[in-house]
Protein backbone atom coordinates (compact mmCIF):
# COMPACT_ATOMS: atom_id res chain seq x y z
CA UNK A 1 0.00 0.00 0.00
CA UNK A 2 1.27 3.16 -1.02
CA UNK A 3 0.38 6.68 0.78
CA UNK A 4 1.57 9.96 0.68
CA UNK A 5 4.19 11.08 3.67
CA UNK A 6 2.74 14.35 4.22
CA UNK A 7 -0.54 12.59 5.12
CA UNK A 8 0.38 10.21 7.67
CA UNK A 9 -2.02 9.21 9.80
CA UNK A 10 -1.43 10.90 13.72
CA UNK A 11 0.22 13.73 12.85
CA UNK A 12 0.60 16.09 15.84
CA UNK A 13 2.57 19.03 16.81
CA UNK A 14 5.02 16.60 18.94
CA UNK A 15 5.08 14.68 16.69
CA UNK A 16 9.41 13.72 16.13
CA UNK A 17 8.24 13.05 12.46
CA UNK A 18 6.98 16.56 11.76
CA UNK A 19 9.50 18.47 14.78
CA UNK A 20 12.74 18.21 14.26
CA UNK A 21 13.12 18.81 18.23
CA UNK A 22 10.69 16.41 19.72
CA UNK A 23 13.31 14.07 17.19
CA UNK A 24 16.23 15.41 18.62
CA UNK A 25 14.97 15.08 22.27
CA UNK A 26 13.64 11.32 21.25
CA UNK A 27 16.96 10.58 20.19
CA UNK A 28 18.79 11.96 23.03
CA UNK A 29 17.10 10.05 25.48
CA UNK A 30 17.70 7.06 23.44
CA UNK A 31 21.69 7.87 23.36
CA UNK A 32 21.35 8.02 27.34
CA UNK A 33 20.03 4.07 27.43
CA UNK A 34 16.09 5.09 27.61
CA UNK A 35 15.35 2.37 25.58
CA UNK A 36 11.80 3.40 26.07
CA UNK A 37 12.57 6.13 23.87
CA UNK A 38 14.72 3.96 21.13
CA UNK A 39 11.04 1.93 20.84
CA UNK A 40 9.08 5.86 20.21
CA UNK A 41 12.43 6.37 17.56
CA UNK A 42 11.15 3.16 16.36
CA UNK A 43 7.62 3.49 16.06
CA UNK A 44 8.21 7.32 14.45
CA UNK A 45 10.73 6.26 11.32
CA UNK A 46 9.86 2.62 10.94
CA UNK A 47 7.30 3.67 8.44
CA UNK A 48 10.05 5.80 6.38
CA UNK A 49 13.29 3.11 6.65
CA UNK A 50 10.86 0.09 5.41
CA UNK A 51 10.18 2.14 2.49
CA UNK A 52 13.25 2.78 1.85
CA UNK A 53 14.56 -0.98 2.46
CA UNK A 54 11.31 -2.33 0.26
CA UNK A 55 12.73 0.00 -2.99
CA UNK A 56 16.11 -0.90 -2.21
CA UNK A 57 15.19 -5.08 -2.14
CA UNK A 58 11.99 -5.00 -4.35
CA UNK A 59 10.31 -7.94 -1.88
CA UNK A 60 8.27 -7.28 1.35
CA UNK A 61 10.26 -10.26 3.05
CA UNK A 62 13.65 -9.13 2.11
CA UNK A 63 12.69 -5.47 3.16
CA UNK A 64 10.87 -6.66 7.07
CA UNK A 65 15.16 -8.71 7.72
CA UNK A 66 16.81 -5.17 6.71
CA UNK A 67 13.91 -3.01 8.81
CA UNK A 68 15.16 -5.44 11.62
CA UNK A 69 18.78 -5.66 11.45
CA UNK A 70 19.06 -2.06 10.46
CA UNK A 71 17.17 -1.31 14.13
CA UNK A 72 19.39 -3.65 15.95
CA UNK A 73 22.57 -1.33 14.47
CA UNK A 74 21.20 1.84 15.35
CA UNK A 75 20.61 0.33 18.75
CA UNK A 76 23.80 -0.80 19.45
CA UNK A 77 25.69 2.78 18.20
CA UNK A 78 22.95 5.42 18.91
CA UNK A 79 25.66 6.55 21.46
CA UNK A 80 27.59 7.73 18.08
CA UNK A 81 25.17 9.30 16.29
CA UNK A 82 26.36 12.91 16.61
CA UNK A 83 23.86 14.90 15.35
CA UNK A 84 25.17 16.51 12.51
CA UNK A 85 22.59 14.88 9.82
CA UNK A 86 18.71 13.90 10.64
CA UNK A 87 18.36 11.09 12.60
CA UNK A 88 16.43 9.54 9.58
CA UNK A 89 19.39 10.07 7.15
CA UNK A 90 21.52 8.26 9.58
CA UNK A 91 18.90 5.38 9.36
CA UNK A 92 19.19 5.89 5.68
CA UNK A 93 22.64 5.01 5.53
CA UNK A 94 22.27 2.36 8.07
CA UNK A 95 19.32 0.75 6.22
CA UNK A 96 21.43 1.20 2.61
CA UNK A 97 24.21 -1.21 4.09
CA UNK A 98 21.97 -3.38 5.54
CA UNK A 99 19.86 -3.82 2.54
CA UNK A 100 23.41 -4.07 0.56
CA UNK A 101 24.61 -7.30 2.72
CA UNK A 102 21.08 -9.04 2.45
CA UNK A 103 20.80 -8.64 -0.99
CA UNK A 104 24.41 -10.06 -1.47
CA UNK A 105 22.99 -13.09 0.73
CA UNK A 106 20.12 -13.48 -0.78
CA UNK A 107 22.12 -13.48 -4.78
CA UNK A 108 23.40 -16.47 -3.76
CA UNK A 109 20.24 -18.68 -3.11
CA UNK A 110 17.44 -17.20 -5.08
CA UNK A 111 16.60 -15.74 -8.33
CA UNK A 112 15.19 -12.16 -8.74
CA UNK A 113 11.39 -12.04 -8.41
CA UNK A 114 9.49 -9.15 -10.14
CA UNK A 115 7.26 -7.48 -7.42
CA UNK A 116 4.07 -6.94 -8.05
CA UNK A 117 2.57 -3.40 -9.42
CA UNK A 118 2.48 -0.50 -6.74
CA UNK A 119 -0.77 1.51 -7.05
CA UNK A 120 0.24 5.27 -6.43
CA UNK A 121 -2.09 8.21 -4.77
CA UNK A 122 -1.03 11.16 -5.08
CA UNK A 123 -3.85 13.42 -3.43
CA UNK A 124 -1.49 16.86 -3.56
CA UNK A 125 -4.77 19.37 -4.15
CA UNK A 126 -2.51 21.67 -5.72
CA UNK A 127 -2.10 19.26 -8.97
CA UNK A 128 -4.73 19.70 -11.60
CA UNK A 129 -6.49 16.31 -12.49
CA UNK A 130 -5.14 15.77 -15.80
CA UNK A 131 -1.57 16.72 -14.06
CA UNK A 132 -1.57 14.64 -11.18
CA UNK A 133 -2.87 11.54 -13.52
CA UNK A 134 0.08 11.75 -15.79
CA UNK A 135 2.60 12.34 -12.75
CA UNK A 136 1.01 9.75 -11.04
CA UNK A 137 1.01 7.27 -14.13
CA UNK A 138 4.98 8.68 -14.49
CA UNK A 139 5.62 7.87 -11.41
CA UNK A 140 3.90 4.30 -11.14
CA UNK A 141 5.83 3.01 -14.07
CA UNK A 142 9.08 4.60 -12.78
CA UNK A 143 8.33 2.81 -9.27
CA UNK A 144 7.93 -0.59 -11.32
CA UNK A 145 11.13 0.39 -13.65
CA UNK A 146 12.87 0.46 -10.38
CA UNK A 147 12.22 -2.76 -9.33
CA UNK A 148 12.91 -4.53 -12.93
CA UNK A 149 16.52 -3.10 -12.29
CA UNK A 150 19.22 -5.28 -10.55
CA UNK A 151 19.71 -4.89 -7.40
CA UNK A 152 23.41 -2.79 -7.44
CA UNK A 153 21.89 -0.26 -10.29
CA UNK A 154 18.79 0.15 -8.11
CA UNK A 155 20.30 0.86 -4.88
CA UNK A 156 22.54 3.48 -6.20
CA UNK A 157 19.68 5.34 -8.29
CA UNK A 158 17.53 5.21 -5.32
CA UNK A 159 20.04 6.47 -2.84
CA UNK A 160 20.76 9.44 -5.26
CA UNK A 161 17.83 10.21 -7.36
CA UNK A 162 15.04 9.24 -4.63
CA UNK A 163 16.86 9.67 -1.26
CA UNK A 164 19.36 12.38 -2.26
CA UNK A 165 22.42 10.78 -0.06
CA UNK A 166 25.81 12.15 -1.34
CA UNK A 167 28.22 9.90 -4.11
CA UNK A 168 30.26 9.28 -0.84
CA UNK A 169 28.02 8.32 1.15
CA UNK A 170 26.08 5.67 -1.11
CA UNK A 171 29.63 4.49 -2.32
CA UNK A 172 30.75 3.74 1.83
CA UNK A 173 27.58 2.16 2.13
CA UNK A 174 27.65 0.12 -0.53
CA UNK A 175 31.06 -0.90 -0.40
CA UNK A 176 31.86 0.11 -3.55
CA UNK A 177 34.65 3.18 -4.90
CA UNK A 178 32.89 6.60 -5.72
CA UNK A 179 33.32 6.02 -9.10
CA UNK A 180 31.63 3.02 -9.14
CA UNK A 181 29.04 4.45 -7.98
CA UNK A 182 28.79 7.11 -10.54
CA UNK A 183 28.78 4.81 -13.20
CA UNK A 184 26.17 2.25 -11.52
CA UNK A 185 24.19 5.80 -11.20
CA UNK A 186 24.72 6.42 -14.94
CA UNK A 187 23.52 2.71 -15.67
CA UNK A 188 20.69 2.92 -13.60
CA UNK A 189 19.35 6.21 -14.90
CA UNK A 190 19.58 5.09 -18.16
CA UNK A 191 18.26 1.50 -18.12
CA UNK A 192 15.04 3.48 -16.40
CA UNK A 193 14.36 5.80 -19.10
CA UNK A 194 14.17 3.05 -21.94
CA UNK A 195 11.91 1.33 -19.65
CA UNK A 196 9.84 4.43 -19.94
CA UNK A 197 10.56 6.00 -23.33
CA UNK A 198 11.66 3.13 -25.03
CA UNK A 199 14.53 3.92 -27.85
CA UNK A 200 13.16 4.78 -31.50
CA UNK A 201 13.71 2.17 -34.40
CA UNK A 202 17.57 3.40 -35.69
CA UNK A 203 16.84 6.06 -38.44
CA UNK A 204 13.71 7.17 -36.95
CA UNK A 205 13.50 10.97 -35.58
CA UNK A 206 11.06 12.40 -33.90
CA UNK A 207 11.04 15.63 -36.14
CA UNK A 208 11.55 13.37 -39.08
CA UNK A 209 14.77 14.41 -39.40
CA UNK A 210 18.53 12.97 -39.59
CA UNK A 211 21.14 14.39 -37.41
CA UNK B 1 34.60 19.29 -34.04
CA UNK B 2 31.25 17.80 -34.77
CA UNK B 3 29.00 16.69 -32.09
CA UNK B 4 27.07 13.76 -32.60
CA UNK B 5 23.37 12.67 -30.85
CA UNK B 6 25.26 9.57 -29.63
CA UNK B 7 27.97 11.35 -28.08
CA UNK B 8 26.15 13.20 -25.61
CA UNK B 9 23.92 10.47 -24.42
CA UNK B 10 25.62 10.22 -21.28
CA UNK B 11 25.85 14.17 -20.91
CA UNK B 12 22.43 14.69 -21.13
CA UNK B 13 21.48 12.24 -18.75
CA UNK B 14 24.24 14.21 -15.98
CA UNK B 15 22.73 17.65 -16.76
CA UNK B 16 19.69 17.08 -16.27
CA UNK B 17 20.47 15.90 -13.25
CA UNK B 18 22.24 18.99 -12.20
CA UNK B 19 25.48 17.28 -11.72
CA UNK B 20 26.71 18.99 -14.79
CA UNK B 21 26.94 21.16 -17.87
CA UNK B 22 26.77 21.37 -21.36
CA UNK B 23 30.00 22.48 -23.17
CA UNK B 24 29.45 25.12 -25.83
CA UNK B 25 30.03 22.65 -28.60
CA UNK B 26 27.75 19.94 -27.39
CA UNK B 27 24.98 22.93 -26.16
CA UNK B 28 24.87 24.13 -29.36
CA UNK B 29 24.11 20.61 -31.00
CA UNK B 30 21.41 20.65 -28.60
CA UNK B 31 19.95 23.52 -29.25
CA UNK B 32 19.44 22.77 -33.14
CA UNK B 33 18.76 18.70 -32.59
CA UNK B 34 15.40 18.05 -31.45
CA UNK B 35 16.52 14.07 -30.48
CA UNK B 36 18.99 15.20 -28.16
CA UNK B 37 16.08 17.68 -26.87
CA UNK B 38 13.83 15.49 -26.72
CA UNK B 39 16.15 13.23 -24.76
CA UNK B 40 16.72 16.04 -22.45
CA UNK B 41 13.52 16.35 -21.96
CA UNK B 42 12.72 12.30 -21.04
CA UNK B 43 15.59 12.31 -18.47
CA UNK B 44 14.27 15.52 -16.80
CA UNK B 45 10.75 13.74 -16.26
CA UNK B 46 12.10 10.47 -15.03
CA UNK B 47 14.66 12.39 -12.62
CA UNK B 48 11.55 14.05 -11.52
CA UNK B 49 9.37 10.98 -10.85
CA UNK B 50 12.04 9.32 -9.10
CA UNK B 51 12.64 12.34 -6.66
CA UNK B 52 8.80 12.41 -6.43
CA UNK B 53 9.02 8.94 -4.81
CA UNK B 54 10.56 10.67 -2.19
CA UNK B 55 7.38 12.12 -0.48
CA UNK B 56 5.50 8.65 -0.50
CA UNK B 57 5.56 5.73 1.66
CA UNK B 58 4.76 1.84 1.42
CA UNK B 59 3.00 1.06 4.42
CA UNK B 60 4.36 -2.45 6.23
CA UNK B 61 2.07 -4.94 6.72
CA UNK B 62 1.46 -4.47 10.69
CA UNK B 63 3.26 -6.22 13.34
CA UNK B 64 6.81 -4.60 11.82
CA UNK B 65 7.26 -2.61 15.35
CA UNK B 66 7.33 -5.42 16.90
CA UNK B 67 9.61 -7.29 15.34
CA UNK B 68 11.83 -4.75 15.51
CA UNK B 69 11.78 -4.64 18.86
CA UNK B 70 12.19 -8.36 19.69
CA UNK B 71 14.79 -8.65 16.95
CA UNK B 72 16.90 -5.98 19.06
CA UNK B 73 16.07 -7.67 22.63
CA UNK B 74 17.09 -10.77 21.15
CA UNK B 75 20.12 -9.32 19.24
CA UNK B 76 21.43 -7.64 22.82
CA UNK B 77 20.71 -10.77 24.74
CA UNK B 78 23.37 -12.81 22.39
CA UNK B 79 25.61 -9.93 22.62
CA UNK B 80 25.75 -9.44 26.89
CA UNK B 81 25.78 -13.50 26.27
CA UNK B 82 29.19 -13.28 23.86
CA UNK B 83 30.39 -10.64 26.23
CA UNK B 84 29.79 -12.52 29.12
CA UNK B 85 32.05 -15.70 27.38
CA UNK B 86 34.08 -13.05 25.36
CA UNK B 87 35.48 -11.97 29.33
CA UNK B 88 35.22 -15.60 30.44
CA UNK B 89 37.56 -16.03 27.59
CA UNK B 90 39.87 -13.17 28.67
CA UNK B 91 39.93 -13.77 32.14
CA UNK B 92 41.18 -17.92 31.53
CA UNK B 93 43.68 -16.54 28.62
CA UNK B 94 45.13 -13.78 31.51
CA UNK B 95 44.72 -16.09 34.55
CA UNK B 96 47.02 -18.52 31.66
CA UNK B 97 49.16 -16.27 31.45
CA UNK B 98 49.65 -15.36 34.69
CA UNK B 99 50.51 -18.38 35.39
CA UNK B 100 52.92 -19.50 32.96
CA UNK B 101 55.02 -15.76 33.82
CA UNK B 102 54.98 -17.01 37.61
CA UNK B 103 56.13 -20.89 36.22
CA UNK B 104 58.74 -19.00 34.28
CA UNK B 105 59.74 -16.47 36.59
CA UNK B 106 60.24 -19.22 38.89
CA UNK B 107 61.97 -21.42 36.57
CA UNK B 108 64.23 -18.48 36.22
CA UNK B 109 64.93 -18.06 40.08
CA UNK B 110 65.68 -21.82 40.57
CA UNK B 111 68.41 -22.21 37.86
CA UNK B 112 69.81 -18.74 38.69
CA UNK B 113 70.61 -20.20 42.06
CA UNK B 114 72.00 -23.42 40.73
CA UNK B 115 74.14 -21.88 38.37
CA UNK B 116 75.81 -19.23 41.35
CA UNK B 117 75.73 -22.53 43.85
CA UNK B 118 78.16 -24.04 40.89
CA UNK B 119 79.99 -21.26 40.65
CA UNK B 120 80.56 -20.60 43.99
CA UNK B 121 83.76 -23.17 44.55
CA UNK B 122 85.23 -22.30 41.69
CA UNK B 123 85.43 -18.30 42.59
CA UNK B 124 87.20 -19.39 46.06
Amino acid sequence: MVTDAGTSPGSHARDPRSDPEAMAALVARAQAGDDKAFEELVNATHVETYTLARRLTGDDDDARDVVQEAYLRAYRSIGRFRGEARFSTWMYRITANCASTQLGRRRRHRHEELAEDLVVVDTRPELDPVAQADASDLRTRVAAALEELPPKLRAVVVLRDVYDLPHEAIAAELGISESAAKVRLHRARRKVKERLFPAREPGERPDGEDH
Amino acid sequence: MRVACDDLTEQLATVASDDGALDRGARRHVDGCLRCQADLVQHRRVLRALRSLRTEVLEPSPGLVTEVLAHIEEGSERHAIRSLLTGRRAAYIGGLAAATAAAGAAGAIVLATRTKGRRLPLAG
